[in-house]
């Protein structure tokens, strides 16, 4: 058990750390200004095209599509580097850690060539297609159909609470493909391209102010059969390995991200005078123990992972985390005060800090509510009984 | 970086869930409730058979010259076992105390006696001058003591720290040892009325003890949070038996949201509180005094949370049963407090980490 880093990794961080300084202070340097705006998508898919052409795209994957094999180590010190850079979450998130750590493990040998290169590539991005209007903590209630129509899947029904659905080319969608079927038998996981006359998708504006998500109407949108990953009827089991690559590995990049955000706390709040305030220090320090107490777990988590022994600390992540965000944002406000309430422009546009008050909101319930989280740890960690079930 | 055990820790980790396990059964540590020492002196020798109390110290020392991972082990699971031992009082402290201060030759010669088992040396931060006079409270095994380490005030610079060793027979020297809220981490109360301190019994003094004695404070403290972890960890296995067991409405009341959240809940906390706990022990080996000071900080502050809330909810669970003398939860519930309080309440650790932070 060590956490130093060898001089191999020293030399990568190094390498990393000086093309990203190259980039981001040449033709990429309006990413990392105040008031970016993850909407303006020419440039974001400029930056993943960028990273994919200088072998970062996606750092983690095999060589053969298109990763580079890097160790656990070096992939906590590309999310280090990226974070300490001042960049926001990678835009094709969805695509890349959810996706792609699908794929690798599910994913049949011409589905792994076909669709992994163009995402180390920066190429193609994704939205994921499964929440529904009465699918949501309920998830195995979908009702989206799908059927075989010769060499297609044809697809009909709603997705709803799609992230980034308007910027993306592909989606994959939880699907009832086996007619009369209930719960989580009968689902299947489906690879639909999103630019074709039967999707039809609708933002939704969200507390924030934003139109991040969006709803999405299926009406005879048609993909080849072969684009479903596992057999059909065994959608279930993909979309919970799916499920588990959010919740758990992919969520490093979320705590270097926070580990900027408190540092920009800790300094508004020596700059307003409030870290003399004895109540505020407290609180302070309390954000910073557990912050890194977030980070033990996540390195531990990702350490076990890579061993092929994943345990408890991967399925308490989730509940960590969120919760540790949504006081976090409480205390941003208490920090900054009133100051923090006026927007920055004529909008209703929050940046940085005051957002997180509203937008961690949703910590606690994209990717599994914290209610569905504890149903989880304690019926499938800690073998409790299920709830009575209707 | 690799933050999982090697080989060699998985199988300390089992040697010593082993060892507990025949030594410190469930139910076991009822008899520790009344006897006069706190300890069972069989198990402390099959422990000191083990060559357990040297694993930290360096091998030129006479120690097997491992880390403060391995010492965690250990720790982790004595607190998980309900297992009251003087193995953080010599081990963790009063020998890290020689080791840090004292010359080498003179360590040596220090040491040989508490790896052996011989004697139980114990180690409180308190005092002032060469003649003492004064209190030094809540002595971890301080009852049993055969050597008492002082770390006094020096009277001539009171900014600096020596480091004293006392017999427990010296004159003037008061031991008690009142009945404490937690019955299972004895710790004694010393009173010192003109205690003469000869020269040869001043081991280390002068500007670098201070920093010397918090350094072996602080892995101590990282050692206290995998305590913690064992303490919260048994919370957890136990609420989780009655929750399975215990029918209610006609139905196992951990199939009950109410129940199961909570209990969710906790497997959170123990989990990341062992996280805390070893990454702090890592670090503690890789960084510098800040760096320590930032892990002991961090997992201690943790590991008080986590093991107070889950013997908390322990008791909560287990509803009735839980709050009679009879069951374990109360012991468990009084372990979570004191472990909270040593060396220093999280108040004082989460003023320590602003003073970190540069909060000001």
């Amino acid at each position: 058990m060590r956490l130093g880093a060898s001089p191999a990794d020293d030399a990568f961080r190094a390498e990393l750390a000086s093309w990203l300084a190259a980039q981001l202070d040449g033709r990429f340097a309006r990413l990392r200004q105040p008031d970016f705006n993850r909407n303006e998508f020419a440039l974001l898919r400029a930056w993943e095209r960028a990273l994919g052409e200088a072998g970062y795209g996606c750092i983690a994957w095999p060589a053969a599509v298109g990763g580079r094999d890097a160790s656990l180590t070096q992939r906590v010190i590309f999310a280090e580097e990226w974070a300490r850079a001042g960049l926001t979450p990678r835009p094709n998130h969805i695509g890349i850690e959810l996706l792609g750590a699908t794929l690798l493990a599910h994913g049949s040998d011409d589905q792994k060539a076909r669709f992994l290169p163009p995402l180390a590539a920066g190429a193609e991005f994704w939205a994921q297609g499964f929440s529904e209007p009465n699918a949501g903590s309920d998830l195995s209630n979908i009702q989206t159909r799908a059927r075989l129509d010769g060499d297609a899947w044809v697809l009909d029904g709603q997705k709803v609470w799609t992230s980034w659905a308007h910027n993306a080319d592909w989606m994959f969608v939880l699907a009832r493909t086996t007619p009369g079927s209930r719960g989580a038998k009968g689902l299947s996981f489906l690879l639909v391209p999103m630019r074709q006359p039967g999707v039809i998708i609708r933002p939704i504006r969200q507390m924030t102010g934003d139109e991040e998500f969006n709803e999405i109407f299926l009406d005879g949108a048609r993909t080849d059969a072969a684009n479903i990953v596992g057999a059909p009827g065994d959608g279930w089991a993909v979309a919970m390995a799916t499920l588990t690559f959010e919740r758990g590995v992919s969520t490093l990049g979320l705590q270097t991200r926070y580990r900027r955000e408190l540092d920009q706390l800790i300094a508004a709040a020596k700059a307003n005078g409030r870290a003399r305030d004895p109540l505020l220090r407290h609180r302070l320090a309390r954000a910073e123990i557990g912050l890194s107490v977030m980070r033990a777990n996540c390195l531990r988590m990702l350490a076990n992972i890579d061993r092929g022994t994943p345990g408890r600390e991967g399925a308490v992540n989730k509940l960590y985390y969120g919760s540790w965000h949504q006081r976090f944002g409480e205390l941003v406000m208490d920090v900054l005060g009133r100051a923090a309430e006026i927007a920055p422009g004529p909008d209703y546009a929050y940046q940085g800090l005051p957002k997180i008050f509203l937008q961690s909101r949703a910590d606690t319930i994209y990717a599994g509510t914290n209610e569905i989280q504890r149903n989880i740890i304690a019926e499938r960690w800690l073998g409790l009984p299920r709830e009575p079930r209707g | 970086m690799d933050f999982a055990f090697t080989d060699e820790q998985q199988m300390l980790q089992d040697a010593a869930r082993g060892f507990f396990a025949r030594h410190a059964p469930p139910g076991a540590a009822r008899a520790r409730l009344t006897d006069a020492a706190g300890y069972d002196p069989a198990t402390w020798r099959a422990l000191l058979e083990m060559g357990w109390l040297g694993l930290d110290l360096p091998e030129a020392a006479g120690g097997l010259g491992l880390g403060l991972v391995e010492m965690a082990i250990i720790v982790e699971q004595a607190g998980e076992s309900l297992c009251p031992l003087p193995f953080l009082a010599s081990a963790g402290l009063a020998a890290r105390a020689v080791l840090a201060t004292a010359e080498a030759d003179r360590a040596r010669q220090l040491l040989a006696p508490i790896l052996s088992g011989e004697i139980i040396a114990t180690l409180r931060r308190d005092g002032g001058g060469f003649r003492l006079d004064g209190a030094a409270g809540f002595v971890p095994f301080g009852h049993v003591a055969d050597m008492l380490f002082i770390a006094a005030r020096d009277s001539d610079d009171p900014s600096a720290l020596c480091l004293l060793r006392l017999a427990p027979d010296a004159p003037g020297l008061t031991i008690d040892r009142p009945v404490q809220m937690d019955l299972l981490r004895p710790e004694a109360q010393l009173r010192f009325d003109a205690v003469a301190v000869p020269p040869a019994a001043v081991l280390g003094a002068g500007p670098g003890v201070a920093a010397a004695l918090r350094r072996v404070i602080d892995r101590a403290t990282i050692l206290t949070a995998a305590e913690q972890v064992g303490g919260a960890q048994r919370c957890l296995d136990l609420s989780l038996d009655h929750a399975r067991q215990r029918i209610a409405f006609g139905r196992p009341i951990g199939s009950f949201q109410a129940i199961k959240h909570r209990l969710a809940d906790m497997a959170m906390q123990v989990e990341t509180a062992r996280s805390a706990a070893y990454y702090a022990a890592c670090l503690a080996q890789e960084g510098d005094d800040r760096a320590l000071a930032y892990a002991a900080t961090m997992a201690k502050v943790h590991g008080s949370d986590a093991f107070s809330q889950c013997a908390g909810d322990t008791i909560q669970i287990h509803g009735g049963i839980g709050f009679t003398w009879e069951h374990d939860a109360h012991l468990l519930f009084k372990q979570a407090h004191s472990a909270s309080r040593l060396f220093g309440s999280s108040d004082a650790a989460c003023q320590r980490m602003a003073d970190l932070m540069e909060l000001a």
